[in-house]
């Protein structure tokens, strides 16, 4: 299911948790979901096996977390922090920015796949508001022009 | 007032993340010392960091040396130490920055923390969204290692040190240190009853000690230059530097690090540059979304360390201060941060699962301008019937925004209330 060098660091994740593989989960959720973009049932499958532990185990960390996806999303992923100090120092416009320039509203993905806009809370770049994650790469302190860029290079 | 720089030492020395800057400022001399027994027995340590006086940084503010000195000494388990990274508290930011520019100082307090407490493992947790911090904090690992600072007999100390990194993603709650251990087992992270407390029955059942980044990041400081300097730092009863994180409507936001004790008044305005575009202050929330707002008289006399605030009936926590500015609507305000805790809230405890989102719908009526006076009776009501009755702290961290908003911005909200002056008015007057 995965190329070697990414099978090769999810054994090395496993290997942090000496005697207990199921410490694991979460890392190793992440490093398979940025390899394959979503955890879709046959991957979870591939986890609980990988971990020892029961499918309805890997399900049950996947449909907590927010930022692990259980739902197919676009090629790239925005989080923008609604949360109160970015929300008091241009959040609000960026909001109104992005859903009007995307057409589409938080949690929805564009019609072409390229972008899913994700609602994120206060994600501790709250000196350096409005902020948003593409691909969980952060930028910080953003005009309207800087988001019109980062969208435009964005593949 | 004067800044300090203690944690934040480092922060702007060029290269500041590598191991060979770190050393040459003299970085990993204390644990060296340490794993050769010279800085005297575990327990000389556990009473020295007692004696400094350091409070946790991560919220709670329990004295750290007391916390270790829980650790149980004569079982047969191995013990841990979990660092929490998780950091999520709204308009908390610090602790990113030593993940960014100090990693090794923080893996110097793992090493210290855990030869001291007899952990054989250390776990640095940190929030998924710090891509920058784990990548840089990983490196350092990895250089440590390749060092010999940590593994098996380190340093021919008969000691095994590990450290290790992992992450969350992206759930506030984790931040709560039961939840944090769950997560770290890979099962649903829904914070556990306590007791038993983690340093008695923790990580896999194993006796663990859960402290905040900076909290850790203390401890060589504290080792190297002895408690009584330390003690000696800030406000007698609640000693130390700390990082302060400001945001909102001032010029200058940012980290600034500051002995406990100073006047928040003198923070905002001689060092944020004062309100931005010439503005008055209507409020600043002190620690982090989960304290208690406090009005521009109190801000003007308040000092902060922890006697000082609880005088004003607020917090430190998190040391997160979120300052507000006439413009500010607080139903919008206090709306954004309850949506908040209603989309955190794990939903294991009803009062929790149930109350944050109502609180939502009814704030969400109001704003609409169609809630009614009992709207307000109503959501103490709901508060009343949260705080202090759940597994965890995340639901009194809602109410206590939420009850000293409603407290001191009542007219704003009654002036959303379709016809409320006038029955407000014979309510208060009754
Ligand atoms: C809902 C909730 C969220 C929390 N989030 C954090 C956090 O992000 N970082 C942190 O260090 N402590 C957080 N805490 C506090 C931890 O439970 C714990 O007290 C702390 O990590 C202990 O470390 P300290 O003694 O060094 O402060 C949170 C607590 C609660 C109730
Ligand atoms: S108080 Fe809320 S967040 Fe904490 S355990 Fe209960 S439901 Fe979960
Ligand atoms: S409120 Fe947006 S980063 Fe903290």
């Amino acid at each position: 299911m995965f190329p070697d060098d990414v099978k090769a660091e999810l054994e090395e994740i496993r290997g942090r948790f000496p005697g207990h593989d199921k410490a694991a989960m979460v890392p190793v959720l992440r490093r398979v979901q940025e390899h394959k973009g979503w955890l879709d049932q046959a991957t979870q499958a591939w986890v609980a096996e990988f971990l020892g532990v029961t499918a309805i185990e890997v399900h049950e960390v996947v449909t907590f977390y927010p930022m692990l996806y259980d739902k197919p999303v676009g090629r790239n992923v925005l989080h923008v922090c609604r949360t109160l100090s970015c929300e008091v120092c241009g959040a609000r416009e960026l909001w109104a920015h992005l859903e009007q320039k995307l057409g589409i509203k938080r949690g929805e993905t564009t019609p072409d796949g390229r972008f899913t806009l994700k609602a994120a809370e206060c994600l501790a770049s709250c000196g350096t508001a409005p902020v948003l994650l593409i691909n969980n790469e952060r930028h910080e302190n953003l005009s309207l022009e800087q988001v019109d860029k980062l969208l435009e290079a964005a593949r | 007032m004067k800044l300090s720089s203690v944690i934040s030492a480092r922060f702007d020395t060029p290269d500041s993340q590598s191991i060979e800057t770190y050393r040459k400022d003299g970085g990993y001399e204390t644990y060296l010392q340490v794993l050769k027994g010279e800085k005297g027995s575990p327990d000389d340590i556990v009473a020295a960091i007692k004696a400094s006086g350091l409070r946790g940084r991560g919220g709670a503010g329990f004295s750290t040396g007391m916390k270790w000195s829980f650790v149980p000494k004569n079982v047969d388990k191995p013990k841990y130490l979990c660092v929490n990274g998780d950091e999520s508290e709204p308009g908390t930011f610090k602790d990113r920055q030593i993940l960014e520019f100090d990693p090794h100082a923080l893996i110097e307090g793992v090493g210290i923390t855990c030869w001291t407490i007899g952990a054989e493992r250390g776990y640095i947790y940190l929030r998924c969204e710090f891509k920058k911090g784990i990548a840089t904090v990983q490196k350092a690992i990895d250089e440590a290692y390749a060092a010999g600072l940590f593994g098996e007999d380190v340093q021919g100390s008969g000691r095994t040190i590990h450290v290790s990194l992992t992450v969350g993603a992206g759930a506030y709650i984790c931040g709560e240190e039961t939840s944090l251990l769950n997560s770290i087992e890979g099962v649903r992270p829904y914070p556990r009853n306590k007791p038993p407390f983690p340093a008695v029955e923790g990580l896999f059942g194993c006796p663990t000690i859960i402290n905040n980044v900076e909290t850790i990041t203390n401890i060589p400081h504290i080792v190297k230059r002895g408690a009584e300097w330390y003690a000696g730092l800030g406000c007698k009863d609640d000693p130390g530097s700390r990082l302060w994180c400001v945001s909102g409507h001032v010029k200058r936001p940012g980290v600034y690090e500051a002995e406990t004790g100073f006047r928040l008044q003198e923070l905002i305005d001689e060092h944020c540059g004062g309100m931005r575009g010439g503005k008055k202050l209507k409020c600043v929330i002190p620690g982090g979304s989960s304290s208690k707002v406090l009005l521009p008289d109190e801000v003007a006399q308040v000092t902060m360390d922890t006697p000082g605030i609880r005088k004003f009936g607020s917090s430190l926590g998190s040391a997160g201060i979120i300052v507000l500015d006439e413009d500010t609507c607080m139903v919008d305000a206090v709306l954004n941060l309850m949506k908040f805790y209603a989309h955190e809230s794990c939903g294991q405890c009803t009062p929790c699962r149930e109350g944050t989102p109502w609180v939502v719908q009814v704030l969400q009526r109001i704003r609409d301008g169609k809630g009614r006076l009992v709207d307000l009776e109503l959501l103490d009501d709901i508060a009343k019937n949260m705080e202090g009755r759940t597994v965890c702290a995340l639901a009194d961290g809602a109410c206590w925004p939420l009850t000293s908003i409603l407290k001191k911005f009542r007219h704003e909200f009654v002036a959303k209330i379709p016809g409320a002056e006038k029955g407000a008015r014979e309510v208060a007057t009754a």
